[in-house]
């Protein structure tokens, strides 16, 4: 409906008229004009706070204080007969309703140790296993691309003071922070271009890649400064990193998949699922998705957000009103091409016996199948590479098909 | 006198120090490299900062409590109206806000006793600004000690290895409360006086400071069958207990498993700081609380250490200090740190090797660093961190008085503000985390912006030759030389790849 043809076609463009003959398999991609983003939730996020199965007969008596309700104060809302929504998450639940968020649950990746910053190497790296390594999946996505060298599909957008993990590799990408402070004049920026030109290419490559991406920020600002609604609940520097996000990307030359990250999610004391702390951190990412909902316009329409975290936490509440690491948690979607309204789960039930080493929810999902469900219908990118370059040694991992409308 | 080296002098100041001063150093950096750096450990507490007479942790945890005490007396007697110089105060301030969450706290408010120093902090403090709310502002005292020991250092090492450690092991103001303004006094206290002594006695210092305590939530940690555990039905907390093996000692491939996370975060139970007054220890400081330890022997790594209170965990501590996955980790991070994001395996063996032989013994640690052949050979392919930017363009203009303030905005636009790192891994501290494009257009605005803003600004082909000498490349020579104002010029020397890069 909102997403007209008119704008398809100018979306679409010269050049990818150019190579939609040269690359058959991914031309479709070209035409659809797909959007992603991907937001990391970074700490390990609570899935059984924020998508509480309170339908679960062992939830109550295993989660003790922090097990959420559907009556009360601030009752949760009922996402299906067994999984409710935590309260903080209003803009989530009018998408559920609208059939655009889903949510899978009992989800992990490939990795059952509890170690953040390997967890999150696993999460962004795509890897089976922590390692030494210095790209990450959705860049290699992106450097697979077809088109790559067209600016429109296969440069990647990162928003953070430096490109997280997942966003680093071979494939162009633009790198924007919110600036308060006046940018050195362009006669200053050419000089020391040349130099870099001379004497160092990775601080070149680094200061074109930035100028590109104020200049596509200028514009955006222009074309598209306007009030959004629910703006003021958010934080100032998540709704600052939002409107970067949805500013750069409504440009018609602007990038079409993004990485973001928020900190903050190890609720280790004191957790909060309600009113507490994990009710703000919950709240700021509902209005952060609520911005970029009224933000994208037209776009959302074509756009995937995917919420995805390193793990969850254990089923038992521990000695100080939190929760350890644990493996088993859940992944959010929400999005106008996200075929939404549902839940996607195998559940493994919270009987002590059903319990990952007798404290964790038991993952029955692998994280690679939803996103590697999502690159193949939203991009229609082919199972073999997302097999192999994409997530490495995972062709056992089926994609999940049909989360994308 | 041997020739000198610029070369090497420049490699001395910016690899391992803050960076030339515009007033100097590169010379004598350049005559001896090695001696330069070895003679700033020489000095007697080198690594401390006693010049500045700051206070401990202690009086800095009871200033606020005395203070909130202050806040509580004059928020009850607003509450109440009957405070006559809160109503004059207002009738004649028409423009202070109404209705104020936060009290006001009259001038003349008597506070319960306090010690000494610290009541001075919150008199000062009272003194300063009688706008509701905040206490002395002891971060900022600390953040200037901080900033100016660094702008002022000659070479810049032992400040260098501050940071290493105080990013080793991270505490973060994020995280809040009476610890907000503690986190310099925990370097002060646990990484400055081992800087140049033994890791396990850096280790036990951090792990029982009140701030580590609290930032890793030890505070809340109660022994399952402990006095209180039975009775509260409260428990483990495995934050603390992980991060120290995880982080702080054998690293994440270190071999140990979640039986081990639990076994020694038992052991650490009782670790924590006195909260209210009446304990064992003053308010704010160390105490073990034998009413929360878990009663039990533990077993870790394959060792069994038997129930004996606080000295417990101090002896599995001690232990992770000796293994040779610390010695590796450690060994690892110093040379990744140093000399490059994937140093030559060469190298992390013979200061591996090093930590083992000597116990830890860290000055050792750093001499062999400085011996290293890589040391002075090594391509400069690091990228300075937000923090030594900032600290070398101020040295580089070697001004007096220093402007703390321009450091700490630029450590917060740059992504590396001061003691606030986003986890409890500290800032990344590979080359690739800080060469984003975003960033060093950032450097790059700020570096326009400083330079625009001197008053009296040198001459940057003469300052070049003071601080860059033969190290610059004869392009940036050039560069320089050709731009249109003192200011550009500046900007691109401080944007210069040899400023840069290390």
């Amino acid at each position: 409906m909102s997403f007209s043809v008119n704008r398809r076609r100018l979306l679409a463009g010269s050049a990818s008229l150019a190579f939609a003959a040269t690359i058959p398999t991914w031309a479709s991609a070209a035409t659809r004009d797909p959007r992603l983003i991907v937001i990391l939730l970074r700490g390990g996020l609570d899935g059984l706070a924020t998508v509480a199965p309170v339908g679960d007969p062992d939830f109550e008596r295993q989660r003790g204080g922090l097990a959420l309700k559907i009556s009360g104060d601030r009752p949760a809302l009922p996402l299906d007969s067994l999984f409710a929504l935590n309260p903080a998450m209003p803009t989530f639940k009018t998408l559920y309703d609208a059939k655009q968020a889903l949510f899978v649950q009992a989800v992990c990746i490939p990795y059952r140790d509890r170690s953040h910053f390997d967890g999150q190497d696993v999460l962004e790296s795509g890897q089976p296993a922590p390692g030494r390594v210095n790209d990450g999946w959705l860049n290699r996505f992106l450097a697979s691309l077809p088109g790559r060298g067209d600016r429109a599909s296969g440069e990647g957008l990162s928003i953070a003071p430096t490109t997280p993990l997942i966003m680093r590799g071979a494939a162009p990408v633009l790198g924007w922070w919110p600036q308060n402070i006046g940018p050195a004049s362009d006669d200053l920026v050419n000089r020391l271009m040349d130099l870099y030109g001379q004497r160092d290419a990775a601080l070149q490559k680094a200061l074109a890649e930035s100028l590109r991406v104020e200049a596509l920020a200028r514009m955006g600002g222009r074309n598209g400064d306007r009030q959004v609604k629910g703006a003021a609940a958010l934080p100032p520097a998540m709704r600052q990193m939002v409107q970067g996000a949805w500013r750069l990307m409504r440009q018609p030359e602007g990038p079409r998949i993004a990485a973001m990250y928020f900190d903050g999610w190890d609720t280790h004391a004191n957790e909060g699922p309600s009113g507490g702390r994990l009710a703000q951190l919950l709240g700021g990412l509902d209005g952060a998705l609520d911005e970029l909902r009224a933000g994208l316009g037209d776009i959302w329409d074509s756009t995937v957000v995917v919420m995805i975290t390193e793990f969850g936490r254990t089923v038992r509440i521990n000695g100080t009103a939190g929760a350890d690491h644990g493996v088993g948690t859940v992944a959010l979607l929400a999005g106008g091409a996200v075929k939404g309204g549902r839940g996607i789960y195998d559940w493994p039930g919270l009987a002590d016996s059903k319990l990952y080493q007798n404290r964790d929810l038991a993952p029955t999902t692998d994280l690679r199948a939803v996103l590697k469900g999502i690159l193949a219908e939203h991009f229609e990118a082919p199972a073999g590479l997302l097999g192999t370059t994409i997530f490495p040694d995972s062709a056992a991992v089926k994609p999940i098909a049909g989360l994308v409308a | 006198m041997p020739p000198k080296d610029e070369k090497s002098g420049f490699v001395a100041l910016t690899r391992f120090g803050l960076g030339p001063r515009g007033d100097g150093g590169l010379a004598d950096a350049s005559s001896d490299p090695r001696g330069f750096l070895l003679a700033e450990l020489e000095q007697p507490g080198a690594a401390l900062v006693a010049e500045f007479d700051l206070p401990d942790s202690g009086s800095v945890y009871q200033a606020q409590i005395e203070q909130k005490k202050v806040n509580d007396i004059a928020k009850q007697a607003q509450q109440q109206q009957m405070a006559a110089q809160i109503a004059n105060a207002a009738a004649t301030a028409p423009m202070a806000p109404q209705n104020t969450m936060a009290p006001t706290a009259p001038p003349n408010m008597m506070a319960p006793a306090a010690p000494q120093n610290a009541m001075e902090a919150v008199r000062a403090a009272r003194n300063a600004s009688l706008r509701p709310g905040p206490t002395f502002d002891f971060l900022g005292a600390d953040v200037e000690a901080r900033v100016k020991r660094a702008c002022n250092a000659r070479a810049g090492l032992v400040e260098r290895l501050v940071a290493f450690w105080s990013n080793h092991f991270a505490i973060a103001t994020a995280k809040g409360g009476y610890f907000y303004h503690m986190v310099g006094a925990f370097e002060r206290e646990t990484i400055r006086p081992h800087v140049f002594g033994k890791f396990a006695d850096m280790l036990v210092a951090v792990e029982s400071h009140p701030a580590m305590i609290f930032y890793l939530d030890n505070q809340q940690s109660i022994g399952r069958n402990s006095w209180m555990g039975v009775r509260q039905r409260r428990g483990l907390n495995e934050n603390l207990g992980r991060e120290i093996l995880e982080l702080h000692t054998l690293g994440v491939n270190g071999g140990y498993r979640q039986d081990d996370v639990i076994a020694l975060s038992n052991m650490l139970t009782g670790w924590r700081y006195a909260d209210r007054n009446g304990l064992q220890s003053p308010l704010g400081s160390f105490m073990f609380d034998v009413g929360v330890h878990e009663p039990a022997p533990q077993l870790l790594l394959g060792v069994e250490y038997p129930q004996g209170g606080e000295n417990q965990a101090k002896d599995a501590l001690l232990a992770l200090a000796r293994r040779p996955e610390t010695a590796r980790h450690i060994a690892f991070k110093l040379a990744r740190h140093f000399i490059a994001d994937q140093p030559p395996p060469a190298l992390v063996d013979r200061l591996s090797q090093t930590f083992i032989k000597t116990k830890g013994d860290l000055r050792a640690m750093t001499i062999a660093l400085i011996d290293s052949p890589e040391a002075f050979a090594a391509p400069a392919t690091k990228m300075r961190t937000p923090w030594e930017f900032s600290i070398g363009s101020a040295r580089l203009f070697a001004r007096a008085p220093i402007d703390i303030r321009q450091v700490t905005s630029s450590l917060n636009l740059l992504g590396q503000p001061l003691w606030n790192p986003p986890g409890p891994n500290g800032f990344p501290d590979e080359a690739a985390a800080w060469i984003s494009s975003q960033g060093l257009k950032l450097r790059l605005d700020l570096a326009a912006q400083w330079t625009k803003r001197l008053k009296d600004p040198p001459d940057p082909r003469e300052l070049l030759d003071v601080a860059f000498g033969a190290a610059a490349s004869p392009e940036t020579r050039l560069t320089v030389s050709r731009a249109e104002t003192r200011a550009q010029g500046l900007a691109l020397l401080l944007m210069s790849p040899e400023a840069q890069r290390r």
